[in-house]
């Protein structure tokens, strides 16, 4: 079957199809590595037409298939099926309408994620949300993950800046999800779509807003002896009613590799602030002196404000440098992405520290402390025997953490293939079975991104009827609800 | 009060509605006229869940309520065998100011959250129609958002967490209480706008924003509505932060637009500097009456009147006008009410039903080559039979049809109100 299978996607797709296992492992897995499965083939179609197309080839003969952009994702969302195939969608990478007047880009799933913004910038305007691997990640897969990045506390998530969706169901149809104007009579399927982790279809057009560039944008760094002082002003900071473009934290772990990996120049200490504020120039002056007080009032021992473009970069690319900086302290490492309420802070912190120190293994924290996104990095040594094993332990019991103080296992990354098991540490099993009542919708035969982001894979009632079991509901390998 | 009926129905609900309220259905009950047999006031959601749950086993018609401010919205009713209120759900459950977020449950009204929070300086930045009497699940179910849309998105954009009772009975909850969380899908967009045909809302979680220190409103006259619609654009385009945008423009020829500016004074001054260049010789003019309130106004009238919710790209908030100026002008009384996101309430005056189902055709057809829609709010029951109310859903409609047939195999909650004759 295979051989013809793949024949018949070379039909489709012409040459641009991989099926070469030596070529195929570029593929097996995306930013997440420790989980990898060589696909049956990769199709990197050009054109709509062709995404349809090869959809309904799947469709047709019962092919499970992965949408995948830059696979710079962190929670395995694009890893492969094992004996189905990868839809890479680099190569649809227009920027197919720029509408200023209206503040809407029309793109393709493969634009990158920063030549949106780049494209906009001569008018003035740019692409909000802002994930670290920006320069390298798409807009498809944005769409797919609901990316966020530091500076969505103010403007918020990739779906806040989603309109409309075109997009290729699992059966083959091609149809448009919300349009290019505010609140379409219907469902919001574009609010259901965007972070549904592939799970869904796949989309091959975007409509975007855009946001008008503020008059001034300042950033300031803040030196703490302890995350838990960095935490306080971080709530005193909220408290006083001022919403920062963006708060970042990071503890001394990370300082020290980030230091390492770029020379950002940040003090050396325990908890490390990076406020941004942005907006009318009288009122973020204004704003900038409230947030040193405050910082000062929590003790900071040193506090800085970039005073040029090029030194605020500097700033930024240490923290955006974050996690490929571990690579100098460390030989391996896993990042979490568990969201907690702000106040909890100082409580999950003692926590994570405690629970390193049993483990035996360093975690270093970086956060969007502004929301709450918490980004432990649990440093190991694959080589080490069993370290691995911890490592995965230890993170997630910090997940379970932050679902024990209210949180959430995720708050940009996806839940993928990496978290799945601990979707029911958050959520009851009436819960999961309503959110797989829209995948039944959408994908009766779970064919796009299969196993991915639920526990268990749930059957479709096609119509009420007259029940018959189903062979793998007998085989205990799905169930019905 | 009328003697309750002994269908089975009643008998059964009866039996299932110990705590909360159960009564014949009357004619304050009524939705577009129609008016429910059986009307349920449970006491909470798990007797609201039995209630739903007893409903769809016996196959009878539901239509959920809140304080009942918008139950005319979208297509009216064939039937209504039972109402199920949410109005005793009125507890707020959790308010973490240092985290900036609430949970309440569907019945509170959007002015008791507001009420709430005050103390704190904090508030849930929308403002919905008759904000006391508009319950939180009214509000997602018809998805209301009002001046604050421009600068903080929509009861979508707000919505952080839901519970939903489904038909079977099933409470389920999704989102959670952090503003930041991307596990499983996005239910509570899902229920925003799906009018009540996919479950009823029994909770909702939100993201709050702190109260500004100060706030001015600018108003400006313009001779023509290109010209205003030009200044929109370019507030739009400059670095000042509105959180309050609109046009108000009607039959007579009044073209007035509103400019909101929030914050600290200093930057309050700033920013009303430079949005009065861009107004360039427009007349800055005291409003009598508080501009911000003219959409809710739309309604101060008798039920002759149709009023619509239309949507449109920012920059056809001109031609859009003039349209409707020109189909118009002869045969009614006309007022326009529409924001820089794109978002505007027409409100048509007694006019013959014939001529205004032929306007709204013509005017969906004039705004559907750029994405733009018309759906009906408010309509004497003559025109409702010649106007679908919600136009064209496009080609994902059998998707949504599905989606519904999932949530709600046997077809009992608000039927036939939506999209499509969801």
């Amino acid at each position: 079957m295979n051989a013809t299978f793949i024949q018949s996607l070379r039909s489709l797709v012409g040459e641009a199809l991989i099926t070469s296992r030596e070529e195929l492992r570029t593929y097996e897995c995306d930013g997440l590595t420790n989980f990898r499965v060589v696909p049956l083939a990769v199709a990197l179609p050009t054109t709509v037409e062709q995404v349809r197309a090869v959809v309904q080839l799947c469709a047709q003969e019962r092919v499970a298939f992965v949408a995948r952009g830059s696979g710079t994702g962190l929670s395995g969302g694009a890893l492969p099926v094992e004996g189905g195939i990868v839809i890479g969608l680099a190569r649809l990478n227009r920027i197919i309408e720029v509408d200023i007047p209206n503040a809407r880009v029309v793109v393709e799933p493969g634009v990158i994620n920063a030549a949106v913004t780049q494209r906009v910038a001569p008018f003035g305007y740019f692409y909000a949300p802002d994930p670290s691997s920006q320069s390298v990640c798409t807009i498809g897969g944005n769409v797919a993950e609901n990316s966020g990045g530091a500076h969505c506390l103010k403007y918020g998530f990739t779906t806040t800046h989603v309109l409309g969706l075109e997009v290729v169901l699992p059966d083959g149809s091609l149809v448009q999800l919300g349009g290019t104007t505010l609140d379409m009579p219907g469902y919001d399927l574009p609010g259901v779509f965007v972070g549904s982790e592939g799970t869904l279809g796949v989309t091959t057009k975007v409509t975007l807003r855009i946001v008008k560039r503020p008059e001034v944008v300042q950033t300031l760094l803040a030196a703490f002896d302890s995350t838990n002082s960095a935490g306080a002003a971080v709530s005193d900071i909220i408290a006083s009613g001022i919403l920062p473009a963006a708060i970042e934290m990071m503890d001394n772990l990370a300082i020290q590799a980030a230091e390492a990996a770029v020379h950002a120049g940040y003090p050396n200490c325990g908890g490390l602030l990076l406020v941004e504020l942005d907006g009318p120039s009288a009122e973020v002056e204004a704003l900038m002196a409230q947030v040193k007080e405050r910082c000062l009032k929590h003790h900071a021992s040193e506090i800085r404000v970039a005073q040029s473009e090029a030194e605020r970069m500097v700033i930024w690319k240490g923290r955006k440098a974050a996690f490929a900086a571990m690579g100098r302290i460390s030989p391996n490492y896993i990042v979490q992405d568990g969201v907690i309420p702000r106040t909890a802070l100082p409580q999950v912190m003692e926590e994570i520290e405690r629970l390193s120190i049993v483990a035996g293994l360093r975690v270093a924290n970086v956060f969007h402390a502004g929301d709450g996104n918490l980004h432990p990095l649990v440093l190991y040594d694959r080589r080490i025997e069993g370290q691995e094993h911890d490592a995965e332990q230890l993170s997630g019991e910090i997940l379970k953490l932050c679902v024990r103080v209210g949180g959430s296992i995720t708050g940009e990354h996806g839940v993928g293939q990496e978290k799945k098991m601990f979707m029911s540490e958050m959520f009851a099993e009436p819960d999961l079975q309503t959110m797989q009542l829209v995948r039944c919708a959408f994908d009766p035969d779970h064919l796009s991104n299969p196993g991915k982001v639920f526990p268990r894979t749930p059957l479709c009632a096609e119509k009420q009827g007259h029940h018959v079991t189903h062979p793998l509901e007998i085989s205990g390998e799905a169930q019905f609800f | 009060m009328p003697e309750l009926t002994s269908t089975n129905s009643a008998r059964a609900l009866r039996a299932i509605v110990m705590k909360g309220d159960f009564r014949q259905g009357n004619s304050t009950d009524a939705v577009c006229g129609v008016v429910p047999e059986l009307y349920v006031e449970p006491a909470d959601e798990a007797e609201l869940a039995k209630v739903l749950e007893y409903a769809n086993s016996a196959g009878i018609q539901v239509v959920p309520r809140g304080r009942g401010t918008k139950l005319d919205w979208g297509a009216a009713p064939q039937v209504i065998d039972l109402m199920i209120s949410t109005a005793k759900l009125t507890s707020i459950l959790e308010h973490a100011p240092g985290d900036m977020t609430i949970t309440v449950e569907a019945g509170v009204t959007i002015a008791q959250i507001q009420h709430a929070l005050a103390p704190h300086r904090q508030r849930l930045a929308l403002d919905p129609l008759w904000p006391h009497e508009a319950t939180v699940g009214g509000v997602i179910a018809a998805n209301d958002s009002g001046t604050l849309r421009v600068r903080y998105g929509g009861v979508r954009d707000l919505i952080i967490g839901v519970t939903v009772v489904l038909p079977d009975g099933t409470i389920a909850k999704s989102g959670g209480k952090v503003v930041k969380n991307v596990a499983g899908y996005d239910l509570p967009k899902l229920m925003s706008g799906a009018l009540g045909t996919l479950g009823i809302i029994t909770r909702a979680v939100f993201r709050l924003h702190p109260v500004p220190g100060s706030s001015r409103t600018l108003t400006f006259q313009f001779i023509d509505r290109e010209t205003a619609n030009q200044f929109i654009l370019a507030v739009t385009d400059s670095t000042a932060v509105p959180t309050g945008l609109q046009m108000r423009t009607e039959a007579s020829g009044m073209i007035e637009v509103d400019v909101r500016i929030d914050g600290i004074a200093a930057g309050i001054a700033a920013q009303s500097d430079a949005v009065c260049k861009l107004a360039g010789g427009a007349n800055l003019i005291e409003s009598e009456r508080d501009p911000w309130l003219t959409r809710e106004q739309l309604w101060n009238a008798d039920d002759s009147v149709s009023i619509f919710k239309l949507s449109m790209l920012p920059a056809q908030l001109s031609s859009t006008a003039e349209f409707i100026r020109e189909a118009l002008s002869a045969n009614a009384e006309w007022t326009l009410l529409m924001q820089s996101t794109g978002l505007a309430w027409l409100r048509a005056d007694a006019v013959d039903c014939a001529q205004i189902a032929e306007f709204i055709s013509a005017l969906r057809s004039f705004l559907a080559p750029t994405g733009g829609t018309v759906v009906l709010l408010k309509a004497p029951s003559a025109l409702r039979e010649k106007v679908n109310a919600w136009g064209d859903a496009g080609n994902a409609l059998p998707l949504m049809k599905r989606i519904k047939e999932q949530f709600d195999p046997r077809g009992i909650l608000n039927c036939g109100r939506f999209v499509g004759g969801i």
